[in-house]
């Protein structure tokens, strides 16, 4: 394959912590190959940053390939950029043309404070899943794995909605900033296997009153979330959640 | 010679009898014993859930800002276990067999094949938690065969086993955090380990989002922080994977096993340019179906496509008929890197190798045909019925692969070549787990005790989940029953305060630096050293003269390294120039001990001791041992050795023809 290179601007939020205000700066960036990860190119501008005696561009990642769920990035006003079902370090600079403007901001939402520049604070996940997103079973106590046959397709859809990488994207795609998809992704993986039969109706009335009490809005079903999930899961999770809230909610003590 | 501390008795019964007759500690005594886990990854997740189901105060550590993104997470392809679900033979002793003759004799038995005996269990506990394993229609388990065995042993969650398998030991972390055992700490990187009489008895960590040091004690310290395959800067390895936490325990007197042995997976998407920041494998189940091959000629200028049969050379096939394209993965990665060298690699850097799947989709389409019953069916609607069935099964990483390189598998041959995947080596540790350091322990793909010199394919997973869930907490148990008189010491205690100052000092002599370089650009040219001297194969006269390129690396790191930004603040050079910098002492010693390993074996491949047709050739006479390096101070470091004896398997050649 031969490459091309490109001569870009890329305005990029800059905020040098949660306290500070921020602002939109502009950088140029030249000699980009279309072969280049969008990362690699915030890389190239921050080496440059970096010798130049500035400041470089704080932005989260890890694996790069778009399985850890650490990258963000709103990306011309969406989440992970333009590519459908792709996560930021999957985004390739092919997608886009020489000469072009990028603005790059951060996830926008007030359960994700800002760290700094275009790196946010996601811990709010993290104690949704305490609040209930696990079954509770110590080490040792497991039966025979083929004791329990599971239905194909209940261990299929259980697996689709697993598959979330927790990223935060739906919650920076929705107008309510809602963490619905990420939380019922979670609460289908669980109520879709046996297993997750007991805890079944403690564990989503905790959740959500969790999900409450972090600050994420409300479910307006616009489905933007899932429009711009990178693994793909379902707004109906959404709805198995509502139903299993509200089953839960109707027979609580 | 260093002693592991293997139990007496048969292989089969060492386990058993260890669990029967270690120590224990009492509920009341275990809540007041603190545990601290260093990473969040199979092996640290796993060990902190356990630990804190059995009532320890545990405190968990990572870098990143959430356990669930530890790099396990990437791992594709599955687990394995000796189930014998399939009925076509396995047992503990033919996945202990496996792993030791995978391995090419140079791993531990009992420790392989305590492995193997707990590798049901951890089947049992994942699906216990709800991990969504593939099942048949039956709603069974199912189960696919992976390089290196002739059963079907292998559990997997489509492309994502890691993923899942790492959801799994996070929500049972995250649901000890809730009930109050553990205490998680993320966006935090452990700078040092404290010792106190000789025992480890704490850390110094790094906010990463303030910069401040805190002082942690804990009566146990357990490294689970990973492999160090990031130091050849390009790897599969995620951005942040580092050695820095088993670095500081080897510079705190733990010993450093076997560095040299890397695996070089041989199915990645190949280097594109400078500005490349990492590789992307592509499974080894694509081995399954894909032929891989060169063109014959040098200097082939036609497309793919365009080159016919008799100009083409399958190269595993010619070489090893009869294992083909599913040879070992160190064989494969050898195989590639000769054909490129000779000049017959594709691509625009040739540097890469073809990964075919005209022929499998073909077949799969008559396949189709025959099983419709169609009759005057079309070539390209065979290919067409081909292309769906090859889909279903690999479609998540054609995609992939698309995505990466803009070009379309199922029309052209995908270019790959081998990379820096897993390392074998790592903390030498005893049977117990235990490193040189009392009260220091290494657990998963930090440690270096299962693997020998080439790990098999998804053996990576089962190890990490076996040491967290199964083995550290009977074993660190055993030793915490003697601690158990021993308070908790307050970390104002002046081994804490000096430990503290000394990390302090550190960052801002690097910080004072005040130079023009980045840390990036100093681990690219380390990384390249190592990868050209060290690499896929390694001679005396190129180890030689990597040690001195990396020796004045180290000198102009230390004279010209920049860092932007201030020291009490989120910082991301700064912590990348901490790990480079002990990546630049880990490169030394892999180049030394490379250098002493005077023979070939697994992905040690030196280029002196190989037989007539290029094959690795063992010395077992004089390298059946497991080398343990001990630092003695600046570019120096003295060799031990643990003599590896063979009561059960027999060391053979490995002859894959």
């Amino acid at each position: 394959m031969s490459q091309n290179t490109m001569n870009l601007k890329v305005k990029v939020w800059r905020q040098k912590n949660a306290k500070t205000a921020g602002a939109f700066v502009t950088y140029d960036v030249a000699g980009i190959s279309d072969e280049m990860s969008f990362l690699e190119m915030l890389d190239i501008l921050n080496e440059k940053l970096i010798t130049e005696g500035g400041d470089p561009v704080a932005f989260d990642h890890d694996c790069r390939e778009g399985i850890c769920g650490m990258c963000s990035l709103y990306i011309n006003g969406k989440p992970h950029g333009p590519w459908q079902a792709n996560t930021t370090c999957q985004l390739h600079m092919r997608a886009f043309k020489d000469g072009e403007t990028i603005v790059i901001e951060p996830w926008r939402a007030n359960s994700f404070p800002i760290v700094k520049d275009l790196t946010v604070d996601r811990s709010a996940f993290d104690r949704i899943i305490q609040a209930g997103g696990y079954i509770s079973v110590n080490t040792g106590n497991a039966v025979d794995g083929n004791s329990l046959p599971i239905e194909k397709q209940n261990a299929d859809d259980a697996f689709a909605a697993a598959m979330c990488i927790g990223c935060g994207a739906c919650v920076a795609a929705c107008k309510n900033s809602s963490a619905m998809l990420f939380l019922s992704a979670k609460v289908s993986h669980l109520a879709l296997l046996p297993q997750g039969a007991p805890e079944r109706k403690s564990r989503v009335l905790n959740m959500v009153a969790q999900m409450d009490k972090e600050g994420f809005g409300s479910c307006t079903n616009t489905g933007a979330c899932e429009a711009t999930c990178p693994k793909e899961i379902s707004i109906s999770n959404i709805a198995r959640l509502n139903k299993e809230y509200l089953g839960a909610s109707l027979s609580a003590e | 010679m260093l002693d592991a501390k293997i139990p007496a008795g048969k292989l089969d019964d060492k386990w058993v009898d260890y669990k029967g007759h270690c120590k224990l500690v009492n509920p009341a005594n275990k809540r007041k014993m603190e545990v601290i886990i260093v990473g969040t990854g199979l092996a640290g997740a796993s060990a902190a859930a356990a630990m804190g189901e059995l009532g320890y105060k545990v405190k968990a550590f990572c870098f990143q800002d959430s356990p669930r993104r530890a790099h396990s997470i990437a791992a594709q392809g599955g687990i394995n276990a000796a189930k014998n679900y399939q009925n076509d033979g396995d047992s503990v002793f033919r996945l202990f067999y496996d792993t030791i003759k995978g391995g090419d004799y140079r791993a531990r038995e009992a420790n392989v094949h305590r492995l193997a005996e707990v590798s049901s269990n951890i089947i049992d506990q994942c699906v216990a938690q709800g991990v969504p394993f593939a099942r048949e229609y039956g709603g069974l388990l199912s189960n696919r065969s992976f390089g290196g065995t002739q059963v079907q042993r292998t559990f997997y969650a489509a492309g994502q086993t890691g993923q899942q398998l790492l959801i799994g030991a996070y929500q049972a972390l995250e649901r000890q955090v809730t009930l109050g055992n553990v205490t998680m700490h993320a966006r935090h990187e452990m700078l040092d380990i404290v010792k106190i009489e000789g025992k480890a008895k704490g850390i110094i960590a790094r906010n990463l989002i303030t910069g401040e040091l805190e002082k942690h004690f804990g009566h146990a310290v357990l490294i689970c922080s990973g492999g160090y395959g990031n130091v050849y800067y390009l790897s599969t390895n995620a951005m942040g994977s580092n050695v820095t936490a088993a670095w500081k325990a080897h510079k705190q007197g733990a010993y450093f096993a076997n560095p040299c042995f890397t695996q070089i997976h041989p199915t990645c998407i190949p280097v594109s340019g400078d500005h490349q920041s990492k590789l992307t494998l592509m499974s080894e189940s694509l081995r399954n179906d894909g032929r891989i091959w060169v063109p014959k000629n040098v200097g082939e200028t036609r497309k793919a496509n365009e080159i016919p049969e008799p100009d083409r050379d399958y190269f595993l096939e010619r070489r090893y008929p009869a294992f083909g394209n599913l040879v070992p993965r160190d064989v494969a990665s050898r195989a590639a890197k000769e054909r490129c060298d000779a000049g017959f690699g594709v691509g625009t850097s040739k540097q890469a190798v073809y990964l075919d799947y005209a022929a499998a989709i073909e077949r799969y389409g008559k396949i189709e045909v025959s099983k419709q019953g169609l009759s005057n069916v079309s070539q390209e609607q065979i290919i067409a019925m081909g292309k769906e069935v090859v889909k279903e099964k690999y479609g998540n990483l054609f995609e992939m692969y698309a995505k990466i390189t803009g070009e379309n598998p199922y029309e052209v041959p995908m270019r790959i070549y081998p990379a820096v995947h897993y390392t074998m080596g790592g903390l030498w540790v005893d049977y117990e787990l235990q490193t040189t350091v009392p009260g220091l322990y290494a657990l998963g793909e930090a440690n270096f005790s299962d693997h020998g010199a080439n790990r098999l394919g998804a053996s990576a997973l089962m190890q990490g989940l076996a040491d967290g869930y199964f083995v550290a907490p009977y074993t660190v148990g055993n030793n915490l029953a003697d601690e158990i008189y021993n308070a908790a010491i307050p970390t104002t205690h002046p081994a804490f305060e000096e430990a503290a100052q000394k990390v302090a000092d550190r960052i801002a002599s690097l910080k004072n630096i005040n130079g023009k370089q980045s840390a990036e650009s100093f681990h690219k040219r380390l990384g390249k050293i190592i990868w050209d001297k060290c690499g896929m194969a390694r001679n005396k006269e190129g180890l030689t003269q990597a040690i001195k390129e990396v020796q004045a690396l180290k000198k102009e790191f230390w004279s010209d390294l920049r860092i932007p930004g201030e020291i009490n603040e989120y910082n991301p050079e700064l912590d990348k120039a901490n790990r480079v910098a002990d990546f630049i002492e880990l490169g030394e010693l892999m180049c030394i001990d490379a250098l002493t390993r005077e023979e070939s074996c697994g992905g040690h491949f030196r280029e002196e001791y190989q037989t007539p047709e290029g094959e690795a050739l063992r010395d077992d006479e004089n390298f059946m041992f497991v080398s343990a390096w001990e630092n003695k101070g600046e570019h120096e470091w003295q060799l031990h050795k643990e003599a590896l004896k063979y009561d059960v398997i027999k060391p053979s050649q490995r002859n894959y023809k």
